[in-house]
């Protein structure tokens, strides 16, 4: 067995569930909302690009860049009209709203799409490698992971260097103050969900063209990208890129040793760092 | 000219009555003192005017609209900024960010922007990357008023601006009270102090339990007509 491999491979994967986490790290920041719909919208994001796939025959990556305004409305639209009516001092409305929504977006999938599994297909790329010697990487994993350090980078610099950016760390600080400044909180989440959306639109491509999809695998992906944010640390961005990679690397060394140990090894992990840091390898200094 | 007024504000937390019927008004280009004990109804009557507790419409009037009604980010953008109780500067944010974060809601280009506020306090130059929290109280109620100033409000609310500060702070920030009103804009002091706010305002109010008990020119008032609204008069 070669480890260099089994490690390189599980960074690599580690990349998805950062995409997967990115979003919802986002909204989590922003304003302490927990999304138990984010998987489900993850795998609706992997639909949307299947069905703008299918019909006109567009590349993936295109039609993934034709879904993610479609998928920027609709956050804007649910956070405006659903979500920012059950946020408050109390946690529990938004976990329920967004555990219903769950539900519904499953539902609606299998109606609209059936049970089959389905698959976004990326031609020649599914299976193309680069050798570097040492270890062989495929081509996919290796976009993926750049794709996840890509969107890091961007929602760092949206964050740390605009304006918008401003308005958000102030209102995940003090709703009330920052509205004292002219900023309407409303407004402010409705665009962080958009954003979130955008994100999840990436992490979808990459779901849709790496592996088989159905509408009841939301869950699965919510609970890897929950890990993954616990890991790092809840608010820091790099962080959920570090827990991804944990949770990656755990899986594949897992599986190497036993295949039936690839799922177990990587909520293990998750269990060891938060016994031993309980609020995540990079929390913010203050909460 | 009356720029802001509350005509018969009222105000409640749940069962509890905060204000019962508080007018007060506020001339372009004038400095207002409101005094009173804690609990009195000062902070209530601030949140209440900067939008942060909606009133029916026409309990607050800015500039002959009736605005009680609206969201506090719609009061900011209107020209009536705020500087809160206890500082409440954001952690996550630099003394510069916090600064610019006051911008968001500006509404027109006005005399204050960075460089001003900088020259006003200078310290906040030197301070400027580190973040909020790294500083003292007086430097971050520096912070706080630069922060309101950035939005060139017409209305400046300062809400217990001196409140457990050390008295060469207090000297320092009211000492950049005249350069603030030079630039047109009318200010609303709420104050325990009751000696800082005399010596400024042109206008006092005296507030007890929810209530106006005095109002008056510093000039006309004596000590004993404060202390017995201030307090009571069986107190």
């Amino acid at each position: 067995m070669n480890w260099i491999d089994t490690i390189a491979q599980g960074v690599l994967l580690g990349g998805l569930y950062a995409l997967f986490a990115a979003g919802l790290s986002l909204v989590f920041g922003i304003m302490r909302l927990v999304n138990l719909a984010h998987g489900d919208l993850i795998v609706m994001g992997a639909y949307l690009i299947l069905l703008v796939v299918s019909l006109t025959g567009m590349n993936p990556f295109l039609a993934a860049m034709v879904a993610m305004p479609v998928m920027f409305a609709l956050g804007w639209g649910l956070q405006r009209v659903v979500l920012n009516r059950v946020l408050g001092p109390d946690i529990l409305p938004p976990l329920l709203v967004t555990f219903g929504l769950s539900i519904v977006l499953q539902n609606v999938l299998l109606q609209g799409f059936s049970a089959d599994s389905r698959r976004v297909g990326a031609g020649a790329l599914e299976t193309a490698s680069v050798d570097l010697g040492v270890v062989t990487l495929g081509v996919m994993p290796l976009l993926t992971f750049a794709s996840a350090v890509g969107v890091i980078v961007a929602l760092n610099w949206v964050f740390y260097r605009t304006s918008l950016g401003r308005a958000f760390r102030a209102t995940s600080d003090d709703p009330v103050t920052a509205s004292l400044m002219g900023i309407r909180p409303q407004g402010i989440f409705a665009v962080a969900t958009g954003i979130a959306l955008v994100v999840v639109t990436i992490a979808a491509l990459y779901l849709g063209m790496r592996a088989n999809f159905d509408p009841t695998i939301g869950p699965a992906r919510l609970i890897y990208a929950f890990e993954a944010v616990i890991i790092g640390g809840l608010g820091s961005l790099w962080g959920t890129l570090a827990g991804g990679m944990i949770i990656g690397v755990a899986q594949t060394v897992g599986a190497a040793i036993n295949p039936e140990w690839q799922i177990l090894a990587g909520h293990v992990a998750f269990l060891v760092v938060l016994l031993i840091r309980p609020r995540g390898l990079f929390p913010r200094a203050f909460d | 000219m009356t720029l802001l007024e509350t005509r018969g504000r009222t105000a409640r937390y749940g069962d509890f009555q905060a204000l019962f019927g508080v007018d007060i008004a506020l001339a372009q280009g004038q400095t207002v003192a409101i005094i009173g004990a804690n609990g009195a109804g000062k902070t209530t009557l601030m949140c209440s005017v900067s939008g942060v507790l909606r009133n029916a419409p026409d309990q607050v009037l800015f500039d002959g609209r009736a605005v009680g009604a609206l969201p506090a980010d719609e009061i900011t953008r209107l020209g009536i900024a705020m500087v809160p109780e206890g500082r409440r500067l954001f952690p996550s944010l630099s003394i510069e960010e916090n600064l610019l974060i006051g911008a968001y809601g500006r509404r027109a280009a006005g005399h204050w922007w960075l460089q001003t506020v900088y020259a006003l306090f200078p310290i906040l130059r030197e301070r400027r990357l580190s973040p909020g929290t790294a500083l003292s109280g007086g430097q971050q109620q520096m912070v706080a008023i630069g922060r309101a100033l950035m939005s060139n409000p017409r209305v400046l609310l300062c809400d217990e601006i001196s409140l457990g500060l050390a008295p060469v702070m207090i000297r320092d920030i009211y000492a950049a009270l005249p350069q603030i009103k030079a630039t047109g804009a009318s200010v609303v002091l709420v104050e325990q102090d009751i000696g800082q706010a005399m010596k400024v305002a042109d206008h006092v109010y005296c507030m007890m339990e929810g209530r106006v008990t005095l109002s008056g020119a510093p000039a006309t008032l004596s000590r004993e007509a404060i202390h017995d609204a201030y307090f009571g008069a069986h107190a």
